[in-house]
Order: structure tokens, then sequence, then C-alpha cells
């Protein structure tokens, strides 16, 4: 229901169909995923795959896994069942942890800079530290990040100095640094102030045509709708529906989906 | 008149001033050797305690609060007077530094651990998520946060680490005590303790004040 259909109905070259090969390729694979915190059971065998450069929405009410969900992908939580492939590594704690880390970016609600380092010193931490570039490259290309977000002009700033919506910014300029192949997003726009919420949404939109493989955990249904290729609904620590932005929204075949919009869109 | 013939007789404080300024070199230098490996011992300490496997962390934990319930003479007189009998001889330099850096470490791994715990959870999860190591989540990020939030309490442990120099007079290490009360033995008059008082005073009094300075300092950085 997600893959381009154009593809395939087009005379293929050789080059073109590697293209479309590659389009397809599950990066991120969850199978069985099973997460308690004590007794509450957080995620209940959750199958998930995520194709490379898919955009991938995660909606549902609050408490029903969707962050939990996405922070186990790069093993913020641990989780205590199941198998959870990025790009064919296994996420589990040990040295590959790492090598997974260094291909998945996260942008977090409160966007947790670090205060200590300016706005250029939090974007550049990554390559020098991480990705190993010198530290005249790393800074080369966290000011063309920079740039593309938006807050060139705050780079030697400190992050209390800037507004949240510019924070937030950062915090995606941050991710991107490290040249991820996905960029996990946790609520980027719960945090903000409303007026704030647009300019973040754009870079995210931007970021969404660039081939970048996504999952975004949001409240903002109007721009899942307009920027996701796929809607997964949760509730209660289960995928309780997914399919395409229309359908999900349009025509939800779950009675919880249904009655989730219902009570988001009543206002 | 008397009192000051008899407290602040200028002619014994001049005779005895280089014996009182020679103390003064041993003081600092045990104090200051102290601090700094209190300094380091306690952040080792902290670490373990937070992230050190589980029968080290209980371990260090039992170290943390046995040291912080001893008293600083009781192991001093310990370390110096006990340990030769299972064949460990220490100088009274030797055993003074060993005391004061083992209980100073006790209560400086509870201010860093207070420090570490100060940072917010979401300053770990984003440096881990762009996959720095463990060691460059403490270095780069999470240290440099705590540290500034426990200068004081830290400068704090320091004086106190100074002021207990002092002890070591018991174990016939001529510091700054001993040797005023050498001086005062010999010329017969305190003004030797005197002297020594002042010459605390002139250590002591600038780090705590210090120590103000930088709490109203940090308490503006944070508001």
């Amino acid at each position: 229901m997600i893959e381009p259909t154009q593809p395939v109905s087009q005379a293929p070259s050789a080059a073109f169909d590697r293209q479309a090969a590659a389009a397809r390729r599950t990066l991120i694979s969850l199978k069985g995923v099973n997460k308690h915190y004590g007794d509450f059971h957080a995620l209940k065998n959750i199958d998930l795959e995520v194709a490379e450069g898919e955009v991938v929405a995660i909606l549902g009410p609050s408490g029903s896994g969707k962050s939990t969900l996405i922070r186990c992908i790069n093993h913020l939580e641990a989780y205590s069942a199941g198998d959870i492939y990025v790009d064919g590594t296994r996420v589990q704690p040990g040295p590959e942890l790492i090598e997974v880390r260094k291909g998945v970016g996260m942008v977090f609600q409160s966007f947790n800079l670090f205060p200590n380092m300016t706005v250029l010193e939090n974007v550049t931490l990554g390559p020098i530290r991480v990705r190993g570039r010198s530290p005249g490259a790393a800074q080369a290309r966290a000011k063309e990040l920079l740039e593309k977000v938006g807050i060139a002009e705050q780079m030697y700033k400190y992050p209390s100095a800037l507004s949240g919506g510019q924070q937030q910014r950062v915090g995606i300029a941050r991710a991107l640094a490290n040249e991820p192949r996905v960029l996990l997003f946790d609520e980027p726009t719960s945090a903000l102030d409303p007026e704030m919420v647009g300019e973040v949404l754009d870079v995210i939109k931007t970021l969404a045509g660039t081939g970048v493989t996504m999952l975004l955990v949001t409240h903002e249904m109007g721009f899942a709708r307009h920027v996701a290729d796929r809607v997964i609904f949760m509730e209660a620590g289960q995928i309780v529906e997914e399919g395409a932005p229309e359908q999900i929204f349009s025509a939800p075949q779950e009675d919880r989906t249904r009655a989730f919009f219902q009570s988001v869109l009543a206002h | 008149m008397d009192l000051v013939q008899t407290f602040f007789k200028w002619e014994v404080l001049v005779r005895t001033f280089p014996m009182l300024v020679q103390g003064l070199g041993m003081t600092i230098a045990l104090g200051f050797l102290s601090i700094l490996l209190g300094l380091i011992g306690g952040l080792g300490l902290a670490l373990l305690r937070l992230y050190g496997p589980k029968p080290l962390r209980f371990l260090t934990i039992a170290y943390i609060d046995v040291f912080r319930s001893l008293p600083v003479l009781v192991w001093l007189v310990i370390v110096y007077y006990a340990l030769p009998f299972v064949g460990i001889t220490l100088s009274p330099f030797a055993a003074a530094c060993t005391a004061l850096t083992m209980i100073s470490s006790a209560y400086a791994a509870e201010i860093y651990r207070a420090g570490i715990e100060a940072v917010p959870r979401g300053q770990f999860e984003a440096a881990q998520s762009i996959g720095l190591s463990q060691y460059r989540v403490m270095c780069d990020v999470v240290l440099p946060q705590a540290i500034r939030l426990i200068i004081p309490p830290l400068t704090s442990n320091c004086i106190n680490v100074m002021k207990d120099t002092a002890l070591a007079s018991v174990v016939a290490m001529p510091d700054l005590l001993k040797q005023a009360t050498q001086a005062q033995a010999l010329a017969a008059n305190p003004t030797p303790l005197i002297g020594a008082a002042l010459l605390y005073l002139v250590v002591l009094l600038p780090l705590v004040r210090l120590v103000g300075l930088l709490e109203k300092r940090f308490a503006q950085g944070r508001a």
C-alpha cells in the first residue's frame, strides 16, 4: 500500500530497477517487540517494517506507547522481548549499538540541546567525536545545516539565548549532522509555543522530501496527513491500524481509531 | 596591656615566625595533595557507585558510608599507630595524607553523585542518541554540567580538608599547629598559637569568602 506504483509500470532500465529496489529495501524492522515497565505492559507484540526513504507518522493518545516505540529503535529504552533491526544490525547493548546510533538521529520533545556548548558545538560534537571528522570539516558542514534550518546567525550563541522554535531547529540540525539514514522525531512540536510550531514543521517537511527515512510521533494531525507516506495508529501499546494517510484519516477501519479522531478533531 | 604581653608578644612572634612559616608550608602541601587526591578519588568512587557492576557498587557504597561516619582523627590514629602492626609503616606526612584523602574522597563522591544526578535525563539521552560512548557522554556532556552545579559544595569540602590537616600534629607531623605548640613550649608564651591561628585565617578566610561568591554567582546563573 505504500510502494510507489509508477516505477513498476514504467519501462525499466537496469539502473532504474536498482534504484527502485533500493527504495523498497527494509531499513527498520521490529518483530514481536514487547516492553514492560514493572507491571505495565507498554508495548505489546509490535511488528513493524519501515522501508528506506519512507516517512511514517505515529499517532495515538498519550500513554499509548508511541514514544516508547521509537525510543526502542535507538535503544534509549531497552525492550523486554522481540527483535529490532536497523539496516540489518540487531539493536542491543554492546559495541554495535554505537554503529546503530550513528545512523539514527533523534529529535526530542524538550530539545535537549547541550547547555554547556554553543549552537555550533552542539552540531559538531557528533561528527567530530563519533564520525571522526576534522573540526574544520565538521564546522563547515554544521554551518550548511544551520543555514538550512535558518539559525546560521545564532551559531555562536548558547542554547539558553534561543527561543524554543530556534532550539528545536538546532536539535534537528544536530541530528542531521551525523548523516543519519533514519530520523526519529519524538513529539518535536509538543513543547513549543503555538506561534513557533510552524517554523519547526516547515523544516521537517523539507526533510521529508530529501529521502531520509523518518518516524514521526506527533499530535499534529494535519501535518501527519500531509507529510507522511504511512500513518500508524497506536493505543494501549498496540498498533491498532495502519495505512495511507488518506485512508486512515478519511476511512478508519477500527472503532478505536475513529473514536480517537473524533475526540481530537472535535475541538 | 597584660593581655597583649601574654597573647601577642611581638618579640616572641618575630622569633618563632620562621618556624610557623615552615609549618604553614607543610600544612599547605598536605592540604593541597589531600584535596587533589580526594577530588580524583571522589570522582572515581561516584562513577563506580552510579555505574559500576553491582558487587563493586555495594562495596563503594559501604566505603563511602564508613568513611563519612568515621571521625578523621580516629582514622588518622589507626593509619599511623595501628597499621605498623601489620607491617605498613607510613611517615607522618604519608599517614596524614592517606587518612585525609580516604575520608575527603568519600565526601567528594557524594557531592559528585548529587551533581551527576542533577543533570537532566534528556542530556544523557541526547548524548547517547548521537552515538557517543559512555566515556564521551560523561566527559563531554554530563560532567561539565554536573561540576558547574557542585563547585560551591566541592569548594566547601576542600576547606574542610584544609582545616583537618591540623589533626596531623597528633601524629607528630611538623605542620602549622605542631610547630606552633613547639614554639609555645620553647618560648613559654602562647603567642605562637595566636600567630598560627592568624595564618590559618589568612589561608582559609579568602576561600570561605570565595564559596559565598560562587554560590551567589551560580544561583544567578540558573535563574
